[in-house]
């Protein structure tokens, strides 16, 4: 048994899960001009064993430890102290299983209609990216995972989305872009603050964190620019705007992943950088954040339920649900901070699902207007049963995911942030409106003659929806297996923070 | 006086001058056989210059050792400085007038012009590019910039077929003669303050100066003249209006020479002057640099946006890209910080992997424009390039990302090195806009990249790459490559850049 254990952990679990995908997209493009039919199966392969790997990782995970886990460690770039370093604990875990479950999914379920093989070879680059940054342990690490991120998402907007979609693209990239040049700055300066704290050259995020002392000024100008570059990622109100165009204009998968797992990045920057390198600033800077984060749910809600575009309802409800994770991850109180990790999770998996639906609406109709839309219940009742499943996830019906987290984190954050929560609180009640609005005006009625032939959800589809209908169910009855994994991670996070600011 | 009977010549280290004489060969062997002999065949002409420059590039790299070990040192009398920095630049030239050779001669032959004298001009232009890297005394580096300009300027105009070339290199050469003419009278007021040209000496007169003051401003009007002179060679603003029209009007082959060779040098030139000759002074000029450069970064990002022709957005964001490097100047400038040192080295790490990465960039834009006409190199002639030619496609997509600062390309590492030397030394305000200016010219390439990726090609007809284009683009791509996922193995060869030679 322990020889077993032993033998487990030298394996490079992590570091296979930035290769594995990586390597992927180069067969792929190989692959594409002189085997096209053994270029799809090898995108699936490498993505599907990017999932495998993340869930013997997810088995593998010990359950109750704080720290991280299957570290691995080589040095990149020795004379600027860089090096390669992954690590997992709690707080990345199930992104990482996220980002390795919703991958095979969207590139096994949605057919790109055309140059499938740029398609997949982007997707599983993009793959790489992802994981890369929720694993690096390195600032310039994870830098460059974060960046390279942009490249994959602007090619599969440009190239696979809808009218709108070069400026939609572009959008995203610069927005993006200038977010992350305030954080490059900010990342170099910590390294040469904390230089004189360590007196070594380093970009290990662990070794700064714990070592490295910020007069209470450099730290707050330093947070405030990491903070630039994950607002803008989350995206939090008033830089939200990359968004609502990004979203809509992407191809299907290229919105499931966005809203799965992309935009997470920015709320876990926030957390796993932001908030843990520089507490006393973040503690600073909560009222502000705060109140961008109601905000955000506020005016996200309001701007949903005025949507004509189902697509960009839906998009709108992320800069909503969104306002959520961020008021729960400054709360900073172990049930909020939980509760924001796995509401992160949750938002994946069900707005993810949702953009899926959406897609296969469109894939009917060729349309998303929901005025255009009418009856579908009756000809498609399985299709409008999921629909309903996934859109009162996302409301956060108890019994389902989205309660879950919700829940903890408005309990959370009634301490820290009463008035605030209150508000958010409203929220929630909106989320019911716009959401159960749209769905009244698109699958109640009688079908017109458009809509009559409106086809029931397909063998492949019902099974692709099948893994997020389990996923939803499951966390929602029993989210223990979760919560105590990620549970005594956020509670070493918070003490480290208290530590900090006292 | 000196009575000629009784000069006695300085010693001659003959060996440790060898690249330049190569060089010299080179050109001249190209010149005479070339002229006496008929039309060479299997594109000789290139092939001897890359011979030449491959000799070249050995016996620097036997240098290079020698430096290495023995340490830097000054040749004839002070007047060229042997270190690594004159090394390690000098070989980026040579390795730059290799590749832009080949991808000359493919675009001659296309032209059917193939003739010596252009490969003649790349190597002379070289030789003045190395004296400039190397000088150690102001006269000895006007020379160097007096051969490489000249040379320029014929190059620039040397597509007779077309005016705008002429065009170019007359607005080239007029503007490049008031540069060298302020440069020349900057050095003319320095030697009347301190009686010396030599770069080592004038640093010791003027630190001798700090302990008996007197007043400074014909030496501050000197050092602001050489400047002057310098930002016009860089294209800095505002001295920097005559680069897109030269760059554009120039043969494509040979506006990628300029914006390598040319800007290796004088920057290489900039550097080693204002570093060696003038740290004493380096309240003054720094400040200066910190204007220069955020004017630059700002115009040269902006600016790129409105242009429609590939090679005047090129020019901008070479414009752009002078103004990072500026940055890490301005590092080097902050004398009393132990992190000075750095901005040295960024400069020189920056500038070497821009002009491969600038090779690369203007080898493909020369294979697609299919002639030198100001239509050939509009943006509409690379729409649906990559649709086209997906491989050609994404070979560019990889310069213009790289010219962006994306990681795991040369361009992040560069840009990485400068913003790291000013953070260092506390320049946190022109490290953010030098950012800015990043994210601002990211758009430009962002727009090549649409036009190649996502419009469609009003012709179906494919772009030939010939065997030595696609060589010459190679390596250009696998410098990127390799030094974006491998930093450190140009960090490597230059932790120890900033031993200058002094003695």
């Amino acid at each position: 048994m322990i020889a077993a254990s032993t033998e487990v952990l030298s394996f490079p679990i992590l570091s296979a899960l930035v290769i594995l995908p990586l390597v992927g997209a180069i067969v792929v493009s190989l692959l594409g001009k002189t085997r096209p039919e053994w270029m799809k199966l090898a995108a699936m392969t490498s993505s599907v064993a990017t999932g495998a790997f993340s869930l013997w990782l997810l088995g593998e995970f010990k359950t109750g430890e704080a720290g991280f886990q299957f570290v691995s460690q080589h040095v990149w770039i020795s004379q600027w102290g860089i090096s390669w370093h992954l690590g997992v604990d709690g707080i990345s875990l199930f992104l990482v299983v996220l980002t390795g479950i919703l991958f095979p999914l969207v590139i096994v379920g949605i057919d790109p209609h055309h140059n499938e093989t740029s398609y997949f070879a982007w997707m599983l680059l993009l793959q790489a990216g992802v994981m890369g940054s929720f694993l690096a342990l390195d600032l310039f690490l994870f830098f460059v995972m974060f960046e390279i991120v942009l490249v994959p998402m602007y090619f599969l907007i440009g190239g696979w989305g809808y009218d709108q979609r070069v400026y939609a693209a572009m959008k995203f990239f610069l927005y993006t872009m200038t977010g992350s040049a305030f954080m490059l700055v900010g990342i170099i300066a910590t390294v040469s603050l904390a230089r004189r704290d360590l007196g070594i050259v380093t970009f290990d995020l662990i070794k700064i964190a714990e070592g490295a002392n910020f007069s209470t000024n450099a730290a707050r100008w330093l947070f405030v620019s990491f903070a630039i570059a994950f607002a803008v990622k989350v995206p939090l109100f008033p830089f939200h705007t990359w968004l609502p165009d990004a979203h809509t204009q992407a191809p299907t998968g290229g919105s499931v992943i966005l809203a799965g797992v992309l935009l997470k990045m920015g709320t876990y920057g926030f957390l796993r950088f932001g908030i843990y390198l520089f507490p006393e600033a973040a503690m600073w800077a909560r009222p502000t954040l705060f109140t961008l984060a109601v905000i955000g749910i506020i005016y996200g809600a309001i701007a949903a339920t005025m949507q004509r575009d189902l697509k960009r309802l839906v998009a709108y409800s992320s800069v909503a649900h969104l306002g959520f994770i961020v008021l729960g991850t400054f709360a900073l109180s172990s049930q909020a901070v939980t509760g924001a990790v796995m509401q992160m999770v949750n938002h994946g998996v069900s707005t993810g699902a949702l953009f899926l639906l959406v897609g296969m609406i469109y894939e009917r109709r060729h349309t998303r207007e929901i005025a255009e839309l009418r009856g579908i219940q009756h000809v498609a009742p399985i299709f409008a049963g999921v629909f309903t499943v996934v859109m009162l996830s996302s409301i956060g019906l108890p019994g389902l995911n989205g309660f879950v987290g919700e829940f903890l984190i408005l309990i959370g954050s009634f301490g820290a942030a009463r008035w605030w929560t209150v508000v958010a609180t409203v929220g929630v009640v909106l989320a019911a409106l716009y959401l159960l609005w749209a769905y009244q005006r698109v699958f109640h009625g009688e079908p017109d003659e458009a809509n009559a032939s409106f086809k029931e959800i397909t063998a492949k589809e019902g099974m692709l929806m099948a893994v997020f209908v389990a996923i939803i169910v499951f966390t929602g009855i029993y989210p223990k297996p979760m919560l105590e994994r990620i549970e005594p991670s956020v509670n070493s996070f918070i003490e480290h923070v208290e530590g900090k600011t006292k | 006086m000196n009575d000629i009977s009784t000069f006695v010549g300085p010693k001659i280290e003959w060996l440790a001058i060898s690249p330049l004489l190569t060089l010299l060969a080179g050109a001249l062997v190209l010149l005479l056989a070339g002229s006496l002999t008929s039309h060479w065949p299997y594109r000789l002409y290139a092939i001897t210059a890359g011979m030449t420059s491959a000799v070249a590039i050995g016996l620097s790299i036997y240098l290079w050792r020698d430096v290495t070990t023995n340490g830097p040192r000054l040749l004839i009398d002070g007047a060229l400085a042997l270190d690594q920095l004159a090394l390690l630049s000098s070989i980026a030239v040579i390795v730059a007038v290799l590749l832009v050779s080949f991808i000359t001669s493919d675009y001659l032959s296309r032209e059917e012009s193939d003739l010596p004298e252009i490969y003649a001009l790349y190597l002379t232009s070289a030789v003045g590019a190395l004296v400039m890297i190397a000088a150690n005394d102001l006269i000895v580096l006007f020379l160097g910039l007096e051969t490489l300009s000249l040379s320029l300027y014929l190059l620039a105009a040397s597509n007779r077929k077309q005016t705008s070339s002429q065009e170019a290199g007359l607005k080239y050469f007029i503007l490049g003669g008031f540069a060298s003419a302020f440069f020349l009278y900057g050095v003319a007021l320095t030697y009347g303050v301190t009686g010396t040209t030599r770069l080592v000496n004038l640093d010791l007169v003027l630190n001798t100066y700090i302990a008996v003051p007197r007043n400074d401003a014909i030496l501050l009007i000197g050092i602001g003249m050489i400047l002057v002179g310098f930002a016009f060679k860089v294209s800095l603003v505002p001295f920097q209006m005559w680069t897109p029209d030269v760059y554009q009007g120039a043969p494509t082959p040979t506006t990628g020479f300029m914006a390598s060779v040319g800007k290796i040098a004088a920057i290489v030139a900039l550097v080693r002057v204002f570093v060696v000759a003038f740290p004493s002074r380096s309240d003054d000029w720094g400040t200066v640099v910190l204007v220069l450069s955020g004017l630059t970064l700002v115009v040269g990002s902006v600016v790129a946006i409105v242009q429609t022709n590939i090679k005047r957005m090129l020019a901008y964001s070479s414009i752009s890209h002078a103004g990072f490097i500026l940055v890490g100047l301005e590092a080097a400038s902050h004398r009393d910080s132990v992190n000075a040192g750095d901005g040295l080295i960024a400069v020189v790490v920056y500038v070497v992997l821009y002009a491969a990465l600038v090779v690369g960039t203007f080898g493909v834009v020369t294979v697609v424009a299919r002639d030198s006409s100001a239509d050939a190199t509009s943006l509409d002639a690379f729409k649906g390039l990559a649709k086209n030619q997906p491989l050609l496609g994404l070979v560019m997509t990889v310069f213009l990302l790289a010219q962006a600062g994306m990681p795991l390309t040369s361009g992040f590492v560069a840009k990485f090195g400068v913003i790291q030397s000013a953070v260092a030394v506390g320049s946190y305000q022109l490290a953010v806009i030098a950012m800015v200016c990043a994210v601002i010219a990211a758009f430009v390439y962002l727009r090549i990249m649409v036009s190649m990726w996502l419009a469609d090609s009003p012709s179906p007809e494919k772009v030939a790459v010939p065997a030595l284009s696609r060589i010459a683009i190679g390596v250009a791509l696998a410098i990127t490559l390799v030094i974006g996922f491998l930093p450190s193995l140009i960090l490597d060869i230059t932790s120890n850049l900033t031993q200058l030679a002094s003695k």
